[in-house]
Order: C-alpha cells, then structure tokens, then sequence
C-alpha cells in the first residue's frame, strides 16, 4: 500500500498503468492498446471498472486521485501524464 | 418536503404543495377507483378499432396531432452534442425503418434484435420493429459474444441492428451459430467491407416516410426481454402491445411524469428498464425524452442534469452512491432546481442515499421495485406521499401483492392441491402479485414449464424475500434464489460458470454475489482446477480476461481458486454455501450437503 513516493518516469507509469489494468481487463485489447485509444472503448471498461483501477493505482503509489482528475484519466496517455507531474499532496 | 429525524426511521414528509400538485394525490382512493379498463380508455388504440399498438401510442398519435413538433428524443452525443428529434420527425424515420423490414421480407411476429448503445437508430430501429408488428428484443451492448449468441439464438433473430464495430467484435465470431438470422444492419457511413450486412442508412433514406400500422391483437407478442434464471439457459420473457397501459399509467402514478417534462431515464435499454421507461412509456405520455450517448461520469451527468433542465430522473441506486463519493460540493456547482422528481430502481435503496437526495439534491430518492417479467413499475414510493427510507414503497393502484408463506427451498410453499399461504399483516415472505395486470409477461420463449412454475394460486411468484410492516409499506429483503443483482442487472451465476468452464483449465466453477458498497454485489467466482494445473498469477488473470472476452459486462470482477467447492448430494456446486463462507453466515441446514473432496 505504500509506496514509492517519487515522481514516476513515463516508462514505469506505463507499465504500472497496463499492470492494473490487466488485472481488470486482460487480453489482446489490452496488449494492442495505443496510448490514445479511450479506455472505455478499447477495453469495454465500465464505470465500476474504472473505479477499481483508480482505486488500484492509487494503492500503488501512494498518491491521492480526486474525481477532478478523472476527466484526463480517458486513455493511457492521460494517466502517464498524471503520475509523472508532481503530488501536489507531498 | 421535511426530513423528521425522530421516530419512524426518520420518514421523509412532503410539503402541501408537493402532495397537492402531483398526479396521484390521495393514493387509498386511487386504489379504491382505479380499473385497468379506465386506463385502457385513456390511450387512442389504432383507427377503426384495429387494436392497440405500442408505437402508434408512443409516437404516431402525437405526431398526427397538437404535439407534432415537440421534441420526442433530445439525444446529446459524447463530444456534446445535441440532436432533436420532433415526434412528427420519429414517425416518419421509424415508418421508414418499419417499410425497409417490409422491403426486406421481416414478417409481422418475427424478432428483430438490436445490440447498440444508446444512440438515435436504437430508438427508430425499435419503435419501427413494433410499427411493423415485430417482436423487439434490445440486447445490451457490453455484452460478450456468448450471451449474445445464447439470446439471438433463443429468440431466433431475423434481423439484427448493430454497429460495425460491435459486429465486428461481438457477432461475427458466432455468426455462423445463428442460422436464422437472415439481415444484419449497420449503422454508420454506408460503405462497408463487411460482408454479410446492410447499410441501415442507406435503407432508410430508399425508404418511403409513410406507414400505416396494421391491425394488432392487444395480445401479439412485441417485446422480447432476456433475463437470467440461477439454472440453465437466459429466460425469454415476453410482453404483448397491451403492456403500454401499464407503462402509462405507471409512468403517471410511480414518476409523476406528464407532458412538459424533460424526462432521463439513465437504464441502457438493452435492459427493461430502459425499454420500458427508457422508450415506451415517456413518449406514449409525450413528454420529452433525454438519451444520452456517454456511460456515467459524475460532473458530466450533473452538467446534462442542470443544462437540459431535466424535471424528473429516473436511475439506478449505483448511479446515485458513486455521485454521493464525489461528494456534495460538485453538486453545488450546478443549478439543479429544474428537477421535480428522482426516481431510482434496480436493487434497494440504502436509506442513506434517500436522505443525500433530499439534502444534497434537493428532492428525496423514490425507490421502485418491479422486474423484467412485470413490465411496469409494480410497487413505489409516489410523489405526494411520505417515504420511508429503504422501502420500496407500496402497490401501484391496479397492482395487487402479497407476501407468501416460504418452504424449506426458500420459495413460496405450495402445496399438493397448488394452494399457496399468504401471509397477514406485517410478515416476511416470498413477493408474489395477483396475475392478471397488462404488463405480465406471456411466456418464456420456448420454456411453457418455466412460465408455468412463475405461477402459483392465481399469484406469480417473483423470486424476491420482501418485509410488509404494519402500514403495509414493502421492504426488500433479499433474493429467494441465487440469482446476482449488480449495478441493477440480474446476472446468471449458471451463465457464468459456463463460460468459465469453457476454459481448459477450470474443472468446475460456483458463482456468487459478494456485498459491494457502491454496484450491490459482484460477481465472484471459485475455481476449481483441472489435476495438474498450478494455481498461478498468471491463470487467474488469463482467466479473469478469458470471462470478460466471452461474457462482457457480466464476468466475474474477483476469481479465487478453491479445490474443494461443496455439492450438494446430486452434485450441484452449492453456491449458497459458498455464500454463507463468503459473508461468515451460519451454514445452515447441511443436510443435502455431500461431502467436500
């Protein structure tokens, strides 16, 4: 649950992004996913999903995600964006 | 409306003019006065006595009268958008659509499928299915590719409307286990490199704008809805054009709706609720209809509350707990003061969520309870009476129920003569309503056993545990059965074990609902492997994605493995003793329990 409190580089908060969401929607979709390619659309995410991978990553990095954020939060670009700009918590 | 935080489980009470004003004001005398003839009476029917049928209530008659213009269908596309489409403009595209199954050869009675999001061709390709008398079966399009196989193949699909995408995705790969399907449309642009389909656009714009309802039997067949059972295959329940009674004066009494309003009913109507309500019953009472493309996202959906002015709401209860952890100050943001009624059904509404509509909304949270084999609104908490939070209410005038003296299997007891006990006063038992209303489902498809079990001493049996106190206010309790409620769907646990089972790896699978706080439950499966197969990480993810592939939405959110899952002496998993371990219940009478491996 705690963890590590540096800023990600674009290549770890990739790789973390695809490891949560394998956990909810493995498969080709996934592995084919491009970094715009709405989640939603590509993995046939719906919003209880998409609150188990907020909750997921949040538990991964220790980081706090408000609802603000969920409107950038649309593909895997997004979330690479998010993770790597500083907490604003810390 | 006040909210008494005293005795009486802090009953919510409305204001004078809150009661005065609305449709249903003094619910005894309604009850007392009200007939399904009288309501009868209040649609048109088709010139010359030809019958009644569903979309020429809906749409033709106000088209052909004082509402012509109005907006029917106020759709608003994902980038925001906004499309509006008179009921005059909906009767002539769905007169289309209804001469191109002319054109095509679809004859009155076969089933036409649709498997689309909630776009302005759903709305014309149904209402144009019922305008040429054919059976309309709205699948939901997060479904995978094997419940849609199982329920166009149950329904023998003559014609399916979908999206290249999802044909793509979801239809081609069982295409050829659906032998009967004889047209596939398309919507988008025209040209497409799929073989086997149609352009639904360019049909319509060959087709002529007029079309005159043939004579329908209050009694045809018009709608089609799956639902699922805790054995066996998805349950075709049929609904016949005289179940547009019940959805009109339902859509009076239980939502308070009338024809100004601005009305959002937020179900997908690839499930009943937005068939019924979604659909039929807004445009039958003329109202204006809000269909939105986007799946929920809290800002947006309080941006589209506020904008569009909507007056009366109608959504499920995990729609409203994922806006209550957002929390109240987003809602402050938006000027809300246009809604009039929220209405919310699917699974039970905890009382909290009643009271965070009163305070943080500003309008208390109406629970409803029916089910896809009622049609229509059943039992409710109404406009111009107190709630109680965390009842689902009382019987909608013409609605008669009770509750029924259960057996050792948890369903209603009948006995050898096929009498059943109902229950007194304030009691626990099995829902079950008086047969009869328009609404009742008339079968399910193929499956005269099935229908004819639903029934017992004149009362369909619903499957639901329900509480009646002293007052005779209802209160959900739980499910006879086995079946999962999740985010306000009935899912299978068969279906899923099935497709679970599938899978090389997995012996054998028992599937449940575990407690969540914000979707009801999830669907959760134990697994038992095959000899020799380790119990991975990497199995349980590729088991995880193999269930989402075949199922969709329904697949199970958790998998554990467990070697020994417990059967009963016939060698049934039994999930309800899965359950009781889940939740750290008593286990109960273990009596037809075998013993673990």
């Amino acid at each position: 649950m705690t963890a590590p409190r540096h800023d990600l580089t674009p290549l770890e908060a990739r790789t973390l992004v695809l490891d949560v969401l394998r956990t909810v929607s493995p498969g080709p979709a996934l592995d084919a996913l491009g970094p715009h390619d709405d989640l939603r659309d590509a993995l046939g995410l719906d919003s209880l999903d998409f609150l188990a991978v907020v909750t997921r990553v949040s538990e991964r990095t220790g980081r706090r995600i408000d609802e603000d954020d969920y409107d950038g939060l649309a593909d895997l670009d997004g979330w690479v964006g998010l993770l790597t700009t500083s907490d604003p918590a810390l | 409306m006040t909210v008494e935080r005293t005795l009486r489980s802090e009953t919510i009470h409305k204001r004078g003019d809150e009661r005065v004003e609305a449709y249903l004001v003094d619910y005894d005398r309604a009850r007392r006065e009200f007939s399904w003839e009288q309501a009868r009476a209040a649609l048109s029917g088709l010139s010359g006595g030809t019958g009644l049928n569903i979309a020429f209530e809906a749409v033709d008659r106000h088209a052909a009268g004082s509402r012509a213009s109005i907006t029917a269908l106020r759709w608003l596309d994902r980038a925001g958008g906004v499309q509006e489409i008179s009921y005059r403009d909906l009767a002539e595209l769905t007169a289309r659509f209804a001469n191109v199954l002319g054109a095509l050869g679809v004859r009155p009675g076969e089933r036409v499928f649709t498997l689309l999001g909630r776009v302005p061709d759903l709305y014309v390709a149904a209402l144009g299915a019922l305008k040429a008398r054919c059976v309309l079966s709205p699948l939901f399009a997060a479904f995978g590719p094997e419940p849609v196989a199982e329920r166009m193949r149950l329904g023998e699909a003559a014609v399916l409307v979908t999206t290249p995408a999802l044909y793509r995705r979801t239809v081609a790969p069982i295409r050829d286990r659906l032998p009967a399907l004889r047209h596939v449309l398309l919507t988008g642009p025209t040209e497409t490199d799929l073989s086997g389909t149609g352009s639904l656009a360019g049909l319509l714009s060959a087709a002529s704008p007029e079309f005159t309802i043939g004579p329908t039997d209050p009694q045809d067949a018009a709608l089609l809805h799956f639902t699922s059972g805790t054995t066996g295959r998805p349950k075709g329940a049929l609904h016949v054009h005289e179940a547009v009674v019940a959805h009109h004066v339902t859509a009076r009494f239980a939502l308070d709706l009338r024809p100004d309003d601005v009305f959002w009913c937020t179900a997908d109507p690839g499930w009943v609720t937005g068939t019924s309500y979604g659909i039929i019953a807004p445009l039958v009472i003329g109202a204006t209809m809000l269909s939105d493309e986007s799946e929920f996202d809290a800002r947006r959906w309080y941006r589209v509350l506020a904008e569009q002015r909507v007056s009366v709401w109608y959504t499920a209860p995990t729609a409203i707990r994922m806006l209550m952890r957002r929390g109240p100050e987003e809602a402050a943001r938006h000027d809300l003061s246009a809604l009039r009624l929220i209405a919310s059904v699917g699974e039970p509404l905890n009382p909290e969520a009643v009271r965070w509509g009163a305070e943080v909304l500003g309008r208390p949270v109406h629970d409803n309870w029916w089910q896809t084999e009622t049609g229509a609104i059943m039992i409710g908490n109404f406009a111009a009476a107190e709630i109680r939070p965390g009842s689902m209410g009382r019987p909608l005038p013409g609605i008669d129920a009770g509750l029924l003296e259960r057996g050792p299997n948890g369903r209603a007891l009948v006995d050898a003569d096929g009498r059943v006990r109902p229950l007194e006063e304030a009691a626990e038992g099995e829902l079950a309503l008086r047969a009869g209303w328009p609404s009742m489902f008339r079968g399910y498809l193929h499956d005269a056993d099935r229908y004819a079990a639903a029934f017992a001493d004149g009362w369909y049996l619903t499957g639901d545990v329900a509480r009646r106190d002293a007052d005779g206010w209802y209160w959900f309790v739980g499910r006879a059965d086995d079946v999962i409620k999740s985010a306000g769907h009935l899912v299978g646990p068969f279906e899923v074990e099935s497709a679970l089972m599938a899978h090389p790896a997995v012996a054998e699978a028992g599937v449940i609902g575990t407690p969540d706080p914000v979707a009801g439950e999830l669907v959760k499966a134990f697994v038992t492997l095959r000899a020799g197969v380790e119990p991975t990480e990497e199995l349980r993810t590729e088991l995880l994605g193999f269930g989402r592939r075949a199922l969709g939405s329904v697949a199970p959110r958790e998998i554990v493995f467990d070697d020994a899952l417990p059967h009963t002496r016939s060698g049934k998993v039994m999930r309800r003793l899965l359950k009781a371990r889940e939740l750290g219940l008593p286990e109960g009478d273990l009596s037809t329990l075998e013993v673990t491996r």
